[in-house]
């Protein structure tokens, strides 16, 4: 079914965001970061594998918990508390008086539980695996609703909150979830977008590096680099980026500010493997939100890419752009991994975010770390190294994950 | 341990788990939950702990041995007489 001509009233609008990144703990920083170049990827250990990159936030925890709050619940939870609380200041809601019934929480993840089924085990160990040393918080903490249920016991909302999981795609996932929901009305406000806490988790890092995709470089700020010849594989990040979305009418009769309309949306999947993409579904993806838009290919100012800096994955993705863009001068190509790493659960919200200043100060950031491009990566429209100054009124956001999921957000200017 | 140091024990335990609150003021024979924060999350972190430090086990009936900052010694005292503090 489509959802192109949809009453007015169904229209869903951005009106706040928060989020933390590693290069930056709110929109202002963020920006400030893509469009000066700078990475937010630093060195890192972690239990086992040792000394590797990661992209690691550093938002003020306590700005919104007390630090009995941070020994119980995770560190995906925190994240998910500080981009909740600075999006619902962002947006300007009059939070006491809002109806917190109608206050839905929609949180992408790629993973949740690992972290702390790790340190549980790890703690274990020093008990000869004695389960009577296993913590009662382990449950509540593994939950796969905790990120979403944290938020909602932080704030007092008592609509529905649950996690989605969603691999990398998951960012987006909780986008199209939070605009689904309000035009059910289930929600009249929907906290959307997507966190992770994966750096804490020394199997993903064991994990990719055990698939030969862990980005290995002797400058951290370099390691991420997608397009690139030399491009090795992914830098685990943590982050996250949660969106105060509400329907246009609601929006505009309390005078809100406005970030951009959730203008067409789309998920599908490849049906074809667990780790490899699929260049074909990723263009079905693209050209399906396309459609529910009522936009051309022609018409898309800035694709934020998922380019992840693996060998195979950035071409497969550039194959599906050049399939669905081939035509289009007008168009640009960006990507925020090169900054601040694979934000995984939270890059499709993350990477959304910090493309939509473009409406106002009409730039798009570039994609760094490109000395040499691969020529199977290479795209009229790609942003190299530095930002380039360009009207921008529609951004598209690719996020794709593991298992073959796909996940495609379009935000236009209001 | 002397019954001082068992509850020397305890408030360090406490300490780790209200880190906000000020536990200078604790009255030994007022309930610990009307002077803080504290929900059966937190009495399972007290057994948990003693278990882990001590190796002290505390059979769930005797749970409501934990109300006061001297029930709790009391009751700790004849397990805990022959333990070294760590």
């Amino acid at each position: 079914m489509m959802i192109a001509g949809l009453p007015k009233r169904e229209r869903v609008v951005i009106t706040g965001i928060g989020l933390a990144s590693p290069n930056g703990n709110n929109l202002g920083e963020f920006r400030e970061s893509l469009l000066a170049g700078r990475s937010g990827v630093t060195p890192y250990e972690i239990r086992y594998v040792g000394k590797t990159v990661a992209g690691v936030c550093t938002f003020d925890e306590l700005k919104y918990q007390k630090r009995k709050d941070l020994r119980r619940g995770t560190r995906a939870g925190s994240v998910g508390i500080y981009c909740a609380n600075e999006a619902i200041a962002d947006a300007g809601l009059d939070w006491p008086n809002v109806d917190r019934s109608m206050v839905g929480i929609y949180i992408g993840v790629t993973e949740h539980g690992n972290v702390e089924t790790e340190n549980e085990i790890f703690e274990l160990k020093g008990y000869d695996y004695d389960t009577k040393f296993w913590s009662h918080h382990h449950n509540p903490r593994t939950v796969a609703n905790n990120p979403a249920g944290e938020i909602s016991l932080n704030l007092g909302i008592t609509g529905p909150h649950y996690s989605i999981g969603a691999a990398c795609a998951a960012g987006n996932a909780g986008i199209i979830q939070g605009t689904q929901m309000l035009r059910l009305g289930e929600c009249d406000v929907a906290l959307a977008g997507g966190v992770s806490e994966s750096i804490h988790t020394f199997g993903i890092f064991a994990s990719f590096k055990s698939q030969g995709a862990l980005a290995e470089h002797d400058d951290p700020t370099r390691a991420s680099r997608p397009f690139d010849t030399a491009r090795n594989g992914i830098v685990v990040a943590e982050g996250g980026c949660i969106y105060v979305l509400e329907r246009y009418e609601d929006a505009r009769r309390r005078g809100a500010k406005i970030y951009g309309e959730i203008a067409g949306y789309a998920m599908n999947s490849d049906a074809s493997d667990f780790v490899l993409p699929n260049p074909q579904r990723q263009a079905e993806c693209m050209q399906l939100a396309l459609r529910r838009a009522e936009l051309n290919a022609d018409e898309v100012d800035v694709v934020s890419t998922h380019a992840t800096g693996t060998a195979s994955g950035d071409i497969q993705e550039c194959d599906a752009l050049r399939r669905v863009f081939g035509g289009s001068h007008r168009v640009r190509f960006n990507n925020s991994k090169s900054f601040i790493g694979h934000t995984m659960g939270a890059a499709g919200a993350l990477e959304l975010a910090g493309n939509l200043p473009a409406f106002d100060d009409r730039a798009c950031h570039a994609t760094i770390n490109v000395d040499s491009l691969d020529p199977e990566c290479a795209m009229e429209g790609l942003v190299v190294n530095e930002a380039r100054q360009q009207q921008v009124d529609v951004i598209l956001n690719n996020s794709f994950g593991m298992l073959g999921i796909n996940s495609v957000v379009i935000v236009k200017r209001v | 341990m002397t019954p001082e140091e068992i509850k020397e024990v305890v408030l360090d335990i406490l300490e780790g788990i209200a880190p906000d609150e000020d536990l200078s003021g604790i009255v030994d024979d007022v309930p610990l939950r009307e002077q803080l924060e504290l929900d059966s999350m937190d009495f399972l972190d007290i057994v948990m702990e003693l278990r882990k430090r001590y190796r002290v086990q505390i059979p769930e009936d005797d749970y409501v041995e934990l109300a006061t900052m001297q029930s709790t010694v009391n009751y700790l005292t004849p397990l805990m007489k022959d333990l070294q503090k760590a």
